[in-house]
């Protein structure tokens, strides 16, 4: 597969340190994301997991510790090869389309180009018939449909996405994994956040477990799930309670 | 005294009949009244957007003092701006006091604070909710403010209807930098002021019940639009 990024990591964090009121939520976390494979993190609730991709995305800044993105120090011209995609869709008090539009002026399309660019992933999204319906009337599912195809308009390098069908029902969940797939086949470094375990299987091709704050496992995909190399990862992926 | 009922009766004929002086007086009181909350909004919306979607030293005091200006008494806001204007005032070479501007001018002064504040709240809750994904989508100060009052249309209205409420119903700085001069400056508030002091009961009440008409009006113009929009739009 070919790379935008060349010899560049991604994404790379060294030595993060959050630490709010003598708690450390992210505790010396150092992660090298690859150009290529699909990464999902997982781990139990409080894990830190949002907290990661907001330092990766340049949403918290760290106590300690350095991310990079695509080989540089994060600015906002690194920032902007990053999309990220929260778990609860923020929609615009505006019409489907607007919403598209809204995304792709603020970073500098217009006239025709600008149209295309929101025909092309109002189609992508299957929500053409949907286009001048009000953003916020949308179901959970076209909401989340809606926030990746406005993210992925931008054409990121790399797409964040935080536990992305988390609020969905499964009915939901097939067409928002094709985006993401089709995403990855388009050469984008997708960084997936996930607590659903048959998602982490049918999209990682490498796996990291999180837990307390720091990475505790980490591997390839097929072979995580049942090697995952840690007695804490092991019983998180057999559905016990990890503490 | 007349009795209450031929008060109430001459006091229709004068609405109904449209009488050339009440007339005068709602038109001006109008003019003014939404030309003070126009500016206000021009003012205070942008304010309210910067100061609820920044986070500065200070920032506490300022809200502080913005909310308490909400409450600034008209007559010290007329006295003030008598100063202003007054021949040996910093403004007096304009020649302004008592004249519509005049009173424009010190509602203008009286309204923007209640809708900077107001507007600074709303704006803030939105800013709250939206801040992540605005940041991610890399958007400007300016962009983000303008986003931020689009997305707030709707409640923006409301905060100007409570800027208007405030003009409209407003009688000590008019009165002090307008002086109610026929013709001129006499607004629906001084004029009821001035007709109950002369006991024309009829003439005040006609105004009193015009006043209250014209902000149930106004009031349901706005709420029309904004039920029409936000239905629209499923806000
Ligand atoms: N801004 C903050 N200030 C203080 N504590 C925070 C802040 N943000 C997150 N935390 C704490 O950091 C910990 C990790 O939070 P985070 O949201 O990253 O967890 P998570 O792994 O995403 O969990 P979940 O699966 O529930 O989404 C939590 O204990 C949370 O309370
Ligand atoms: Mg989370």
């Amino acid at each position: 597969m070919s790379s935008a990024f060349g010899e560049a990591l991604p994404l790379a964090a060294r030595g993060i340190v959050i630490e709010v009121d003598g708690q450390r939520l992210l505790d010396s976390v150092s992660l090298e994301l690859r150009a290529g494979p699909r990464s999902v993190i997982i781990g139990p609730n409080g894990a830190g997991k949002s907290l990661l991709l907001r330092v990766f995305h340049g949403l918290a800044q760290p106590t300690e510790g350095e991310v990079h993105s695509g080989g540089r120090r994060l600015e906002p011209s690194s920032l902007r090869k990053q999309g990220m995609v929260f778990q609860h869709p923020v929609l615009l008090r505006r019409t489907v389309a607007a919403n598209l539009r809204f995304a792709l002026h603020a970073r500098g399309s217009r006239g025709k180009e600008l149209r295309r660019r929101c025909d092309r992933w109002l189609e992508e999204a299957g929500l053409e018939h949907l286009a001048t319906r009000p953003a916020r009337v949308l179901s959970g599912g076209e909401r989340q449909r809606l926030a990746i195809a406005r993210t992925l308009s931008l054409e990121p390098e790399i797409l964040l996405l935080d536990e992305p069908t988390a609020s969905l029902d499964p009915a939901s969940i097939p067409a928002i994994e094709r985006m993401i797939d089709e995403a990855h086949a388009a050469g984008t470094k997708i960084v997936l956040v996930t607590q659903d375990l048959g998602q982490a299987r049918r999209l990682a091709d490498e796996v990291i477990f999180l837990h307390r704050g720091r990475i505790e496992a980490r591997g390839p995909a097929p072979g995580f799930f049942s090697r995952p190399g840690c007695a804490r990862a092991e019983a998180f992926l057999a559905g016990d309670v990890v503490d | 005294m007349e009795d209450t009922q031929s008060i109430l009766q001459v006091a229709l004929d004068l609405i109904v009949g449209a009488d050339a002086e009440l007339v005068e007086i709602v038109g001006l009181s109008l003019r003014v009244s939404l030309g003070a909350v126009a500016i206000a909004c021009v003012l205070g919306f942008p304010l309210g957007a910067a100061i609820g979607s920044a986070r500065f030293p200070g920032r506490g005091v300022v809200i502080v003092l913005l909310n308490t200006m909400m409450g600034l008494p008209p007559v010290v806001v007329g006295l003030a701006v008598y100063l202003l204007l007054s021949n040996a005032g910093p403004l007096g070479p304009l020649g302004l006091l008592y004249t519509p501007t005049a009173m424009i001018l010190a509602q203008t002064v009286l309204v923007t604070p209640i809708i900077a504040a107001l507007s600074r709240q709303v704006l803030e809750n939105l800013h709250d909710e939206y801040d992540d994904q605005f940041r991610s989508l890399g958007l400007t100060r300016r962009q983000t403010i303008a986003a931020l009052l689009w997305e707030g249309r709707y409640s923006l209205l409301t905060v100007s209807l409570a800027g208007f409420g405030r003009a409209i119903a407003e009688v000590g700085a008019v009165i002090i930098v307008g002086g109610n001069i026929k013709h001129v400056t006499r607004v629906m508030t001084t004029a009821i002021a001035l007709e109950t002091s002369k006991g024309d009961l009829s003439l005040a009440f006609a105004l009193g019940l015009l006043l209250v008409s014209v902000a149930v009006i106004v009031n349901l113009c706005v709420m029309g639009l904004r039920r029409i929009g936000g239905v629209a739009e499923g806000v």
